[in-house]
């Protein structure tokens, strides 16, 4: 009885185990066949681009945030194309709508393209460019 | 359901306005960085045109009806609205061009913004769903924000964005949460469904508390007393051709969503609701008109004498009735007709830095610069509500249905209040007129935009003065859709 009911979820277990099997892999195999060179720079502690250590209290590039909030835009604009994809068969079937469906999301990624060429080209994207700093306005 | 064409009409002018607006958002980037920008200002202007355009083919065609499965319903009520925001949006491009090349602004976002904030206002007046009617009040509230920001040199600025957006979003923080109650109270977010349930069923003290969130956010947006604090400070730092668009445009398109739900969706409970509005009209037009003697800035004080017509308006929300809501939709466009002109006199004269915006500043004025003199003359007096100006029939239609509502305290309150703001919008005059001015300062001459947006605003003021028959005629059938 307990087999039957867990049956629907050996799927998520195979994934599991696959996903574990690759991840502990991947590391092994690295640690037997990769080289290894430490510099300075290597032993720190990781810390996303920035100097691990010293005062927290400098300036910080507006770049971070920038990033942080185009992930953010463009990541919730990405999620609607899920539920769109799960019921966009049904979407054809409704009587009368032909590719409204089809359509419609068109026009969403159309105005989602829309933003991603205003960000590309002010620059937003090029990591250096240091008279941007200064703002494109004034 | 009407056809697929069909219902695209019903958010023709939203969908220009967008199509503008992403138009704008994609040319900008491709400008030179030390351009003009004023060709997107114009192009933003001829995308208003268009959408007005779209709004009268509106009115004319039988367009009328709900769409997208009662998402949005184009109605007068709609209508009236949309023509009230779309002309805002319009005349605060014109006084914007000239004022943006004297503060050094290149940004073609600028216009971008107003188009895509009128957008949200559009929608405010004609959607149904409390959804929806949320989307569209934070896509008019974030473009808002991002103006208020825009002298991105002065703190002042940064401070009022600033202020703004966290207040702001805190409001509609409230909002949502009454959304949200009231689905759990009555199990729909359309409006007419929620008024249709509080008729049939038992009405759950849910009801109440979701009523009163949703009063506290829209309050806010519309600046009424209790959650006026902000108004002074974010008038004061915003540029000022964007207070002119953000004292009229989102708080007209405000009221349109507080005439929506209170009597669209709560007309049941008008009973309970009445006191609130009855407390916060007379706190707004008290607090309002006494804090506006006291200052000597002539945004802070056009920013407290905007809190004391939003009370105003209140009164003709107590009044209920067709005559009311009538009444209180008239008030909105006059309001914007005379506040947007207002603030255009003040974006021209501000000069550089907005260096001018002191009430002093304006002594002399009316030998210095007889146009704007004339012209801000106008506008103070039909704040005031002097006859032959649309001040005066707006105080009136809104006095007269209080009165016919036996609403005597609120409008004795009222028209004392009339009295003590007529004290501040003369000093300007007198100090304009009767002061000697700073001769030394060579003013600009009016440039053409700015002066055709001033033509237009003191127009439409004077033309509500002399002639208010065919617009109250209108605002009546958008107040008997309203209540349909």
């Amino acid at each position: 009885m307990a087999d039957n009911q867990l049956a629907p979820y050996l799927p998520i277990l195979m994934q599991l185990l696959i996903a574990a099997g690759i991840g502990t892999g991947m590391i092994v195999l690295s640690a037997i066949l990769g080289q290894r060179k430490y510099s300075r720079m290597k032993m720190q502690a990781y810390e996303c681009g920035m100097t691990p250590t010293g005062d927290a209290q400098h300036r910080f590039s507006v770049k971070f945030y920038l990033v942080a909030m185009l992930f953010i835009l463009f990541d919730v604009e990405a999620i609607f194309l899920i539920p769109w994809a799960v019921v966009y068969r049904d979407l054809l079937k409704i009587p009368g709508a032909g590719l409204f469906g089809f359509w419609e999301m068109m026009v969403y990624i159309g105005i989602v393209l829309v933003g991603f060429f205003y960000v590309w080209k002010k620059g937003v994207l090029d990591w250096n460019t240091p008279e941007l700093s200064e703002g494109p306005n004034e | 359901m009407m056809t697929n064409e069909l219902q695209y009409l019903s958010i023709l002018p939203e969908l220009i306005l967008t199509i503008f607006g992403m138009l704008i958002m994609v040319l900008d980037p491709l400008m030179a960085d030390r351009a003009s920008r004023k060709p997107m200002g114009w192009l933003a202007f001829v995308g208003t045109l268009a959408a007005l355009g779209a709004t009268f083919y509106q009115g004319t065609h039988p367009v009328a009806g709900t769409a997208f499965f009662g998402m949005v319903r184009t109605d007068a009520f709609s209508i009236f609205f949309h023509v009230v925001v779309i002309v805002i949006a319009a005349l605060a491009i014109l006084s914007s061009l000239d004022y943006l090349e004297t503060q050094g602004i290149r940004s073609g976002e600028y216009y971008g913004l107003i188009l895509l904030g009128t957008v949200g206002m559009g929608l405010l007046s004609s959607a149904m769903e409390l959804v929806m009617l949320f989307i569209a009040l934070e896509i008019s509230s974030i473009s808002t924000y991002i103006l208020a920001g825009y002298r991105r040199r002065v703190a002042a600025s940064a401070e009022s964005s600033i202020k703004y957006f966290l207040l702001g979003s805190f409001a509609t923080a409230f909002f949502l949460y009454g959304v949200a109650l009231i689905y759990g109270a009555t199990g729909s977010t359309n409006i007419t469904a929620i008024s249709q349930a509080l008729h049939n069923n038992h009405i759950s003290s849910l009801t109440y508390l979701a009523l009163v969130l949703m009063f506290v956010g829209m309050g806010f947006k519309v600046a009424v007393t209790p959650f006026h604090v902000w108004t002074p400070d974010v008038y004061e730092g915003a540029p000022a051709p964007v207070v002119a668009l953000m004292s009229t445009g989102p708080k007209a398109a405000a009221f349109a969503l507080m005439l929506r739900v209170l009597f669209g969706s709560f007309g049941e409970l008008s009973q309970w609701w009445l006191p609130l509005i009855w407390i916060s009209a007379a706190l707004s037009m008290t607090i309002g008109n006494v804090g506006a003697l006291l200052q000597n800035n002539v945004k802070r004080m056009l920013a407290y004498s905007s809190i004391a017509h939003a009370g105003y308006l209140l009164v003709a929300f107590a009044a209920g009735q067709d005559m009311g809501i009538a009444a209180a939709i008239f008030y909105t466009a006059t309001y914007a007709a005379m506040n947007v002109g207002a603030f255009a006199v003040v974006s021209h004269f501000a000069s550089r830095g907005e260096r001018y915006v002191s009430i002093d500043d304006y002594a002399g004025l009316g030998r210095r610069s007889p146009v704007l003199a004339i012209t801000l003359t106008i506008f103070m007096l039909s704040l005031i509500g002097i006859p032959l100006t649309g001040g005066f029939f707006a105080k009136f239609y809104v006095f007269s249905a209080a009165l016919k509502s036996n609403l005597v305290w609120l409008t004795i309150i009222g028209l004392v209040n009339s009295a003590i703001a007529a004290y501040y919008y003369l000093r300007l005059i007198v100090v304009m007129y009767m002061k000697e001015g700073d001769d030394s300062v060579t003013l600009v001459p009016v440039p053409v935009a700015t002066a055709a947006a001033l033509l237009i605003a003191a127009g439409l003021t004077i033309y509500l003065g002399v002639m208010p028959g065919g617009v109250l005629g209108y605002a009546l059938l958008g107040a008997q859709d309203l209540m349909r």
